[in-house]
C-alpha cells in the first residue's frame, strides 16, 4: 500500500478519464436537458398520445438500471441495425452519451414538470390577463420562476449523472473509473487506487455543490437578504 | 352611451355545478360597477367570465365589440384591452416593480423599452409609488404590492378595468390606500368592474350596484336604491348582516 506512488504513477491516467468524465457527463446532462424539457411539455400537452409515449419512456428508464440500459444500447442495439446495415459501428464514446442523456432526461422531465406546477396558477392568469399568449407566459413567466425552484433537484440531478458515468466503465468507455481499473490491473495496489479514485469524484461533486450554492444565492429576489 | 360589455343569458358550470345560472347585464363606457354579495354566490366567476379566464359554458359575452364566447375571436388581443387586478396581487416575485409594469407592453410589441420605461414611471408616480421602482414585489406591503399590480394592468392602457376583491388580502390599514387609488382611477373615466366587500366603497364610488346571490344578479340599481331602498328580500338579509 503506497499512496505516494500510486499517486504519482497514476495521476496522469486518471486525469486523462477525468476528461471523458467531464466530457460524457457535460454532454449527456446538456441532452438530457434539451430531452427532459421536451418530454416534460409533451407529458403536459392536451394530446393523448403524447402524453402516452412521455409515459413510456419514463416508465421504461425509470424501472431499469442503467447499467442494463447501457449494454443494450452498446451491444444490443447494433447488432439488431447490422442485421439492415452491416456496416454500422456503435463506440462506447456515443454509446455512453446516448445512455446518460436519455437517462437524465427522464428524471428531468419530471424535475421540470414539478418545477413548472410549483408556479402558482395566478402567476398565470395574471400575464394571460395582461394579454400574453399560452406560449409567451410559459417563456416570460413561468419557466423562469420554475426554473429557479428546481435549481436544487437539478444539480442534484447534474451529480448523479456524474456518478452514473463510472457505470459506463462496463462498456468500455475509458473514463475514470475505468482507467483505474486498468491501473489496478497492472500494480495490484486495490486500496489505494480505489481510495484515490473515490477522492476524485469526491472533490468534483464537492466543487458542483458549491456552485449549486452560489447559483442559488445569486438567483435570490430580494436584493436585501434577510435570511 | 356606449355599450363596453353586454352580457347575455350567461350560464357556467364547474363540472356539474351550476355557479352562474343565467346573467343579463350591460356595462357601459365610464360605468364605475361594483358587485356585492354572499361569498360563493358567483362575484368572482361572473368577473373571470368577461376577460374569458373562465371559459363560459353556454351565452354570450360581448366586450368591445368583440364576442368573446366565440372562438375565432383572438382573446389574446381583446385582453390587451381589459385591465385585470386580482386579490392576491399576483406580481410576478422574479422581476422588479419597474420590470413588472413593463413586462406586457414591451413582450407584446405595444412599446418600446424607452416609451414602456416612461409610462412605468409615470404610473408609479401615479400610485406614489415612484421611490420602489427597483424593489421586488417581496419587499413591499400588501397595499404597495396592489397598487403597483394596478400600475401593471394600466400599462396597456386598458379602457377597462376588472377588480377581483382587490382589498381582501390586504390588512385593514391598507385598505384605504389601494381604494385611493381605484377612486382616481374612476374619476378618470375608466370603465371599472368592481367585486368587493368593500361596502363603503361601493356607495361612494359606483355608479351601478348589482347584487348577486345563487348564480344571478338578485337586484341591481343606484347605490342609494340598493342601499338605501333594496327591494328584494334576499338584498336586505344580506345588508343587514354587513352593515
Amino acid at each position: 500500500m503506497d499512496f505516494g506512488r500510486v499517486i504519482s504513477e497514476a495521476t496522469p491516467l486518471l486525469l486523462q478519464g477525468f476528461r471523458y468524465t467531464v466530457i460524457v457527463s457535460l454532454i449527456g446532462i446538456a441532452i438530457g436537458i434539451v430531452i427532459g424539457l421536451f418530454v416534460c411539455l409533451m407529458n403536459m400537452s392536451k394530446s393523448r398520445i403524447l402524453r402516452f409515449i412521455a409515459g413510456i419512456y419514463i416508465w421504461i428508464i425509470r424501472g431499469t438500471p442503467m447499467l442494463v440500459q447501457s449494454y443494450v444500447i452498446f451491444f444490443g442495439i447494433p447488432q439488431l441495425i447490422q442485421t439492415f446495415i452491416p456496416e454500422f459501428r456503435l463506440d462506447a464514446f456515443t454509446a455512453g452519451i446516448i445512455t446518460l442523456s436519455l437517462n437524465a432526461g427522464a428524471y428531468l422531465s419530471e424535475i421540470f414538470r414539478s418545477g413548472i406546477q410549483a408556479v402558482p396558477k395566478g402567476q398565470t392568469e395574471a400575464s394571460r390577463s395582461l394579454g400574453l399568449s399560452q406560449t409567451q407566459t410559459m417563456i416570460k413567466v413561468v419557466l423562469p420562476q420554475a426554473f429557479k425552484i428546481t435549481i436544487p433537484s437539478l444539480v442534484n440531478q447534474f451529480i448523479i449523472s456524474v456518478k452514473d458515468t463510472s457505470i459506463l466503465s462496463a462498456i468500455g468507455l475509458a473514463e475514470l473509473t475505468n482507467m483505474t481499473k486498468q491501473y489496478v490491473g497492472k500494480s495490484f495496489q486495490f486500496f489505494a487506487s480505489y481510495v484515490y479514485l473515490a477522492a476524485f469524484y469526491l472533490v468534483f461533486v464537492s466543487l458542483l455543490m458549491l456552485l449549486s450554492k452560489y447559483i442559488e444565492k445569486r438567483l435570490k429576489y430580494e436584493r436585501k437578504s434577510n435570511s | 352611451m356606449k355599450e363596453k360589455v353586454i352580457v347575455k343569458d350567461l350560464h357556467k358550470y364547474f363540472g356539474k355545478l351550476e355557479v352562474l345560472t343565467g346573467i343579463d347585464t350591460v356595462i357601459y363606457e365610464g360605468e364605475v360597477v361594483c358587485v356585492i354579495g354572499p361569498s360563493g354566490s358567483g362575484k368572482s366567476t361572473f368577473l373571470r367570465c368577461l376577460n374569458k379566464l373562465e371559459d363560459v359554458t353556454s351565452g354570450t359575452v360581448i366586450v368591445d365589440d368583440y364576442d368573446i364566447t366565440d372562438k375565432k375571436v383572438d382573446i389574446n388581443k381583446v385582453r390587451e384591452n381589459i385591465g385585470m387586478v386580482f386579490q392576491q396581487f399576483n406580481l410576478f416575485p422574479n422581476m422588479t416593480v419597474k420590470k413588472n409594469i413593463m413586462m406586457a407592453p414591451v413582450t407584446l410589441k405595444k412599446m418600446t423599452k424607452e416609451e414602456a420605461s416612461d409610462k412605468a414611471d409615470e404610473l408609479l408616480k401615479r400610485v406614489g409609488l415612484f421611490e420602489k421602482a427597483e424593489s421586488y414585489p417581496g419587499e413591499l406591503s400588501g397595499g404597495q404590492q396592489q397598487r403597483v399590480a394596478i400600475a401593471r394592468a394600466l400599462a396597456m392602457n386598458p379602457d377597462i378595468m376588472l377588480f377581483d376583491e382587490p382589498t381582501s388580502a390586504l390588512d385593514p390599514e391598507m385598505v384605504g390606500e389601494v381604494l385611493e387609488v381605484m377612486k382616481d382611477l374612476a374619476k378618470q373615466g375608466m370603465t371599472m368592474i368592481v367585486v368587493t366587500h368593500e361596502m363603503g366603497f361601493a356607495r361612494e364610488v359606483s355608479d351601478r350596484v348589482l347584487f348577486m346571490d345563487g348564480g344571478v344578479i338578485c337586484e341591481e340599481g343606484t347605490p342609494e336604491q340598493v342601499f338605501l331602498n333594496p327591494q328584494q328580500e334576499r338584498t336586505q338579509d344580506f345588508l343587514r348582516k354587513v352593515l
